[in-house]
């Protein structure tokens, strides 16, 4: 339990700083990927045939690649992909992008890549009636999405959305590889130093079960709130 | 680019043997715990669910970690038989993976066994056969078929997890992959190459799981 104090003699506030890490990837990349699926999904439902490739690209190709193959595509040519930017606007010293930004877009494009087939499915289930009505009041295009569509499938699409927040959150256990300090670096440097690598690693499982545990409560009493009057 | 491609082709043969491995002894143990989440004893069926909750629950990182760093410390384990097996990091992948997806696998099985109308169940019993054929007669293959689409998906899931065997210095597609993304810094190629032969496995995962639902839907 020693090793668990705060403070220089034990790890208990680094795995506490870590934790908060991890939920600041996790939510930041949760944001990142209903980004994406706010521009993905109308792509997908599109009725042009060359926006429909697009979009079922996007899904196809994230949610067959490993999200390891991602991150690391992101991390060796995140900073090269930027400097070749830079290179056209004339800068040519060395950009090195933070760790976090490069995970949290590595998840969040993966992340959205499951939200839009969520949105894509709440969308489709919802029933016809609703777009010809909102067509038939004379609102545009524009509005009929944000103010018409999202806000009734929102409520059907908040039981999956969990699903996809319980993945994020396992998924960024993966950026400890590009040295970002959460959960799982954490443990690996706590696990390192004190050659106690059993007790680090299961505390580690422990957090992500805490995690997920309460996130699962958290996210039922948003479903309940959001299926009010159903 | 073109270089890159036997290596990475190579480096598939690691992943397709962990992929299949993980998969029969992860199918076993899939059954063993969906069996046992529907017995109606509480302490068994509550460890079956502890199981499952604890497996899906944490990071597949975190477990290939646990059992491949964190059990090696155990002094008494290192006197066992079972050294042999738990100082290759390759058994190690897949152990984790197998007891991974056991847990995703019990639950869509037992969803599955749960969604079987009672009146089969009764049919069979009137007919007089016995409750053990019912079971492996009956029951398991209208399961089988039942919980096929999830399966598939779960697959999927597993081939792209098969990658996290890297982490423990194997070298499997992924591991390849990053070695060589380290050493000629061509990140965007070699992501194309690799990322190109992950999908053509998705591809076949999920048409071989089509033809099956196909081959053995009730429909005519």
């Amino acid at each position: 339990m020693e090793l668990l104090a705060f403070g220089k003699t034990g790890w208990g506030d680094e795995l506490f700083y870590a934790t908060l890490m991890t939920i600041a990837v996790s939510i930041t990349a949760m944001l990142v990927g209903f980004f994406f699926a706010l521009i993905f999904t109308p792509l997908k439902l599109s009725k042009y045939k060359t926006l429909n490739l697009v979009g079922n690209f996007y899904t196809t190709v994230i949610r067959g690649v490993p999200e390891l193959l991602v991150i690391y595509l992101f991390f060796f040519g995140g900073s090269g992909a930027i400097m070749y930017v830079a290179s056209i606007f004339g800068y040519y010293e060395y950009i090195e992008i933070n760790a976090f930004i490069t995970g949290s877009m590595a998840i969040g494009i993966i992340s959205g890549a499951y939200s839009t087939e969520v949105f894509r499915g709440a969308i489709q289930s919802i029933d016809k009636g609703q777009f010809e009505a909102a067509k038939v009041l004379g609102i545009n295009k524009f509005g009929q999405f944000y103010k018409i569509i999202l806000p009734q499938m929102l409520r059907l699409a908040i039981p999956n959305l969990s699903n996809v927040w319980q993945i994020t959150l396992k998924d960024t256990s993966l950026i400890s590889v590009t040295g970002l300090v959460e959960i799982m670096r954490q443990s690996y440097i706590a696990a390192g130093s004190t050659r106690d690598p059993l007790f680090f690693y299961s505390f580690a499982a422990v957090l992500y079960l805490l995690l997920t545990y309460v996130s699962m409560k958290f996210i039922n009493k948003l479903e309940v709130n959001y299926s009010r009057g159903y | 680019m073109i270089t890159s491609f036997p290596k990475l082709l190579g480096a598939t043969v690691v992943t397709l043997k962990l992929l299949s491995a993980s998969l029969f002894f992860g199918l076993f143990l899939g059954l063993f715990f969906a069996i046992l989440r529907l017995n109606k004893n509480i302490f068994i069926n509550q460890f079956a669910y502890g199981y499952s909750y604890i497996f899906r629950g944490t990071p597949l990182l975190v477990q290939i970690f646990i059992i491949y760093f964190g059990l090696g410390q155990i002094e008494y384990l290192r006197t066992t038989f079972l050294w042999v097996i738990l100082k290759e990091p390759y058994w190690c992948a897949i152990i984790a993976f197998t007891l991974n997806t056991g847990a995703y696998t019990s639950e869509i099985l037992r969803s599955a066994f749960q969604t079987i109308k009672p009146g089969i169940i009764e049919s069979g019993k009137s007919l007089g056969i016995s409750n053990k054929t019912i079971f492996y007669k009956i029951q398991i293959p209208i399961a089988i078929r039942q919980s096929l689409p999830a399966y598939g998906n779960e697959i999927i899931l597993m081939m792209k997890g098969t990658s996290l065997a890297s982490t423990v210095t194997l070298m499997d597609l992924t591991g390849v992959a990053k070695y060589i993304i380290s050493t000629t810094f061509k990140p965007i190629e070699v992501f194309i190459v690799a990322g190109g032969i992950y999908l053509f496995m998705t591809f076949i995962i999920h048409n071989v799981i089509k033809y099956l639902e196909k081959k053995y839907s009730f429909q005519e």
